[in-house]
């Protein structure tokens, strides 16, 4: 079968357009988006491949399954894989004009198309060893990209970062020999046959979820992320805060799934849950306090993936079948919509600080005023963030908060409605400057080819994603219908 | 299948894009290209119109009118039309083409007016959403669309008031937002997924459930209540008055205000049922809060030296006639409550236009400055002449047919009460109305106003801002001497009532 074979373009695409645009840096630019436009495309095939026939597996290496590399595609890694593959491609075209004349360039296209690479190889390995490496190789790209302006602020945040995301993989590493010793196989799909209730699996359990917490800036461990992804050039900090932290909760809420269904009960469920509450709170209050507008958005990030952790306990309290389903579903849709409206927004406001030659909020009125185009796509992020109709978030938050009523969990209902509230002050705190006295702008589009991939990415999140989002569900195969 | 049931499920959507693609195009253009704004413009409006007299047409035809898409599985967007939605969806469509042709007029030399028109655009397409909404979701997806596109509208000007007031409009509606959506999302995990239905669809949910569908209509009364400035949510409107007079008139007569009371009566009568509602004692409540409201938003305007502040409470004090007309559990007051809808609106606009006319013309913004104005604009005083007499409800105008339906209904279902409320509502109308027109009439005026701008213009003011107050001016006459004639709206709000309380067979 093609279509199976095929399942590694994801990972080698953006792979080999690394090496070429290692190999030939002048024309790193035009070198650098073409493969960024293959590389979607591998994805997207995928994706449609998955689409059709529902999910994939295949082994690299001539070896037989325990021993070679495994690739897997099912309706989740699809889903991620396409939200992977256009938010890619969106900050790739960005890229161009932002990096446009800059020695930079010939860096960031190399990194770029690395962290890519094993952006997809996360989303579509098939044992653990293979996860971790991927792992591994991201969080160093990602480090990497994220001091690329050689500040000494950058430098140290990001120098943080990957201590950080090491102490995480090593966690992670951990618990994945400690499955190997007892179970005698990576695999995900044996491990969770043979996996039985115990002392070890158990550990393992905590070990994995806290090594990927810290990945994923789980509060109270979020503390690396806000400088890091703050400090970042705008498209970097749009890859880190929309694609690279969905990676670690894309492996928890798998290994939840997947891996831990016999393991992981509703007292974990509810500790990871209440820590999603704190990061909802603390990183929305923390996002309102923000001076600056990429702090801002890096704050906003924090208390989104809280939202994500959110989804645990009601998903642990409902019994399979539709409700659950759809509490899967708005998960991922979530992520995903998250994945879309933060790389919008970053994008957007790396246009305005490029403007105005800053981001402090309080000063921003003049640049956000004369890109309407701009000022629009952080406005349709802001509404996903928010979660206000018609966005992808708006529907996840819908089903989420029916699952809290159905399970009886009402207490997450403060949080949504605190964080929402929340939510709603910051992004239009940044809005309210965007309304002043200034001279009127001629026109809506000033700059089309920087403004117009944050505006379709933020268009994508604040209006497709939620009116769209059906299809998501056959993807993941769920047939819901408890919304 | 014939054509008729391929057009019958595209047509609701239809109106929803009418006015949001012409809408999103504004965006586009150029600031100083007012002629392609304009033609834009217009044609959306007229659009809309079109398709609305298509639609009523339809559906007096017998035709069921329904769009429906599914979100997701089990979560559907529908739009219906039925009698209800197309009294707010033909008024909505209405004012929205005279207070165009206003705005056009107002903002002749205003900045950023891309922006405006296109997010005034906006709005209108989020009204008639939420008029035609079919179910909850639906209802609720649109009036969170109108909180986002009114948002710009009233921090339009950029002054720091402006700013502020627009602050605050979003603090209140986002909370009651959420309120909402919490409220209806609740009522949804208790009866799935359930549409609109006359008569309502909890009548059969076990006694069991009455305490949580108490709770859940109080959370959605304060959801829907912040925009239909029910006492004590209604702080937002009178800080909102820092809006330019085109949007304050689309606050407070066609889409805000009007979608909180619109959401009210859906609520009471096609999701709970008015009986039913009785039953659970939620009438009572409902009552209540209507009756301080129009008592508290009366007292309050009388206090008022500026004219758009006082007209802000009038409109609080005013739009609650509508919920208190849902509160009466009786045919004939749910017609008032109903028909006030459409009154309210056009006589509020008509005074909206007209505040805006004298602040633009001469200046006046204060009810102190406004001696002698009848003589000097004449027509538009005369507009605001039959707005204020309607107000107050006197016969002909159409406000005192809803005042007539509403006291005879209280009286028929036993609560006389109520009638004390309108005596005193009234006589407090007439106490801050009468003087403006004492004034405006019989005074003489000043040397000089306080700031003249005299237009180029055959009239007392610009054309395009002197028939859009004529008109409504006269649809406010015609909708009281004509009440009694087919289509007119009492006798839409009559077909209505008879439906949500089953007096009649109907198809």
């Amino acid at each position: 079968m093609t279509s199976t074979s095929l399942l590694f373009l994801p990972v080698a695409v953006p792979l080999l357009g690394a090496l070429l645009v290692t190999a030939f840096p002048r024309t790193s630019s035009i070198l650098g988006v073409t493969a960024a436009l293959a590389s979607s495309a591998g994805g997207l095939w995928v994706t449609a491949q998955t689409w059709l026939h529902g999910d994939l597996g295949s082994v690299l290496g001539g070896w037989g399954l325990p021993l070679g590399i495994g690739l897997a595609a099912d309706g989740l890694s699809a889903a991620l894989l396409a939200m992977s593959s256009l938010v890619g491609l969106g900050i790739s075209v960005y890229a161009i004009g932002y990096f446009a004349g800059s020695e930079r360039c010939t860096h960031f296209w190399p990194l770029w198309l690395l962290l890519w690479a094993s952006l997809n190889g996360v989303f579509l390995a098939a044992d653990l060893f293979n996860l971790y490496v991927m792992l591994e190789l991201l969080g160093l790209s990602a480090a990497a990209l994220g001091a690329l302006t050689g500040s000494r602020e950058a430098i140290a945040a990001n120098l943080r970062y990957l201590l950080v995301g090491l102490l995480g993989s090593i966690t992670y590493l951990l618990a994945v020999a400690l499955l190997y010793a007892g179970y005698g196989t990576l695999d995900i799909g044996l491990l969770s046959e043979r996996l039985q209730p115990s002392p070890l699996a158990a550990t393992a359990l905590v070990l994995m979820i806290a090594g990927l917490a810290l990945k994923a800036a789980l509060f109270p461990m979020h503390f690396w992320l806000p400088p890091a992804h703050a400090n970042a050039p705008a498209p970097v900090s749009a890859a880190l805060s929309a694609l690279v932290v969905k990676t670690a909760f894309y492996l928890i809420l798998r290994l939840w799934l997947d891996l831990f269904p016999a393991i992981a009960d509703a007292a974990a469920a509810f500790v990871l849950g209440a820590l999603g509450a704190g990061a909802v709170l603390w990183g929305s209050w923390r996002a309102l306090r923000a001076q600056r507008l990429k702090l801002l958005a890096a704050y906003s990030t924090v208390a989104q993936i809280g939202y994500l952790f959110l989804f645990l306990p009601l998903i642990q309290a409902t019994p399979a079948g539709a409700a659950r389903d759809d509490l899967i579903a708005a998960c991922v849709l979530m992520a995903i919509t998250h994945g879309f409206a933060k790389a919008g927004f970053f994008l957007a406001a790396g246009l305005v600080q490029q403007k105005a030659g800053h981001d402090r909020i309080d000063e921003l009125g003049g640049a956000a005023q004369s890109m309407p185009a701009t000022t629009f796509s952080i406005a349709l992020a802001g509404a996903a963030l928010i979660g206000l109709p018609p966005s992808g978030s708006f529907v996840s938050k819908w089903v989420m908060i029916g699952g809290a009523f159905t399970t009886g969990q009402w207490w997450w209902l403060i949080v949504i409605a605190a964080g929402t509230g929340l939510a709603a002050a910051y992004i239009f705190r940044v809005l309210g400057h965007a309304f002043g006295l200034e001279p009127t702008p001629r026109c809506f589009l000033t700059n089309a080819r920087a403004e117009l991939p944050a505006f379709l990415l933020a268009a994508t999140s604040g209006v497709l994603l939620g009116l769209g989002a059906g299809p998501l569900w056959s993807l993941l195969g769920l047939s819901g219908g408890h919304a | 299948m014939s054509p008729l049931l391929t057009w019958t499920t595209w047509l609701p959507a239809a109106i929803v894009f009418s006015s949001l693609i012409p809408g999103l195009l504004i965006f586009l253009v150029k600031e100083e290209d007012c002629n392609r704004r304009t033609l834009l413009n217009m044609t959306g409006t007229l659009l809309t119109l079109l398709l609305v007299g298509v639609l009523i047409w339809g559906v007096f035809l017998g035709g069921v009118f329904e769009t429906r898409v599914t979100i997701v599985p089990g979560l559907d967007l529908v739009l219906r039309a039925d009698a209800l939605s197309m009294l707010f969806v033909t008024l909505s469509s209405v004012l929205w083409l005279v207070t165009t042709i206003y705005a056009i007029g107002y903002l002749e030399h205003a900045s950023n007016r891309s922006r405006f028109f296109g997010f005034f655009s906006l709005c209108v397409s989020a009204t008639v959403g939420i008029a035609l909404a079919g179910n909850l979701f639906t209802f609720l997806v649109f009036y969170e669309i109108l909180t986002l596109a009114t948002y710009p509208l009233v921090a339009h000007s950029g002054t720091s008031a402006a700013t502020r007031g627009a602050r605050i409009y979003l603090a209140y509606t986002i909370a009651g937002g959420i309120a909402l959506l919490i409220g209806v999302v609740w009522l949804r995990t208790l009866t799935g997924p359930v549409d609109f239905v006359e008569r309502g669809v909890l009548t059969d949910m076990p006694a069991a459930l009455h305490p949580q569908l108490i709770a859940i209509f109080l959370l959605l009364l304060l959801g829907l209540g912040v925009k239909a400035a029910l006492v004590p949510l209604h702080g937002w409107l009178p800080q909102s008055m820092v809006a330019p007079a085109p949007v304050s008139s689309l606050l407070h007569a066609v889409a805000v205000v009007k979608a909180g009371a619109f959401g009210i009566l859906r609520v009471v009568y096609d999701v709970y049922g008015v009986e039913f509602a009785s039953e659970l004692g939620l009438l009572t409540i409902l009552g209540a809060a209507a009756s301080v409201t129009i008592l508290y938003g009366s007292v309050m305007a009388l206090r008022q030296d500026g004219l758009k502040k006082r007209l802000a409470y009038s409109t609080v004090s005013q739009v609650s006639y509508i919920a208190l007309g849902a509160s009466i559990l009786g045919p004939i007051a749910s017609i008032g409550g109903m028909v006030h809808l459409v009154h309210q609106g056009i006589m509020k606009i008509t005074l909206f236009f007209c505040a805006g006319n004298y602040a633009e013309t001469l200046g006046v913004h204060k009810v102190s400055e406004m001696d002698g104005v009848g003589r000097r604009m004449p027509w538009t005083t005369l507009a605001f002449t039959v707005g204020a007499l309607g107000m107050i409800g006197i016969p002909p105008i159409a406000g005192f047919v809803s005042k007539w339906y509403l006291g005879l209904g209280a009286v028929e279902a036993g609560k006389d009460w109520v009638l004390l409320v309108l005596a005193a509502s009234t006589l407090l109308n007439a106490g801050y109305f009468l003087p403006i027109l004492y004034k405006a009439w019989f005074r003489p005026p000043p040397e000089s106003w306080p700031h003249e701008h005299v237009f180029d213009s055959r009239f007392e003011t610009l054309g395009a801002l002197l028939w859009p107050p004529v008109i409504t001016a006269v649809l406010c006459l015609i909708a009281g001497l004509f009440a009694a004639s087919p289509f007119s709206p009492l006798e839409w709000a009559t077909l209505i009532a008879r439906r949500e309380y089953g007096l009649i067979e109907f198809r």
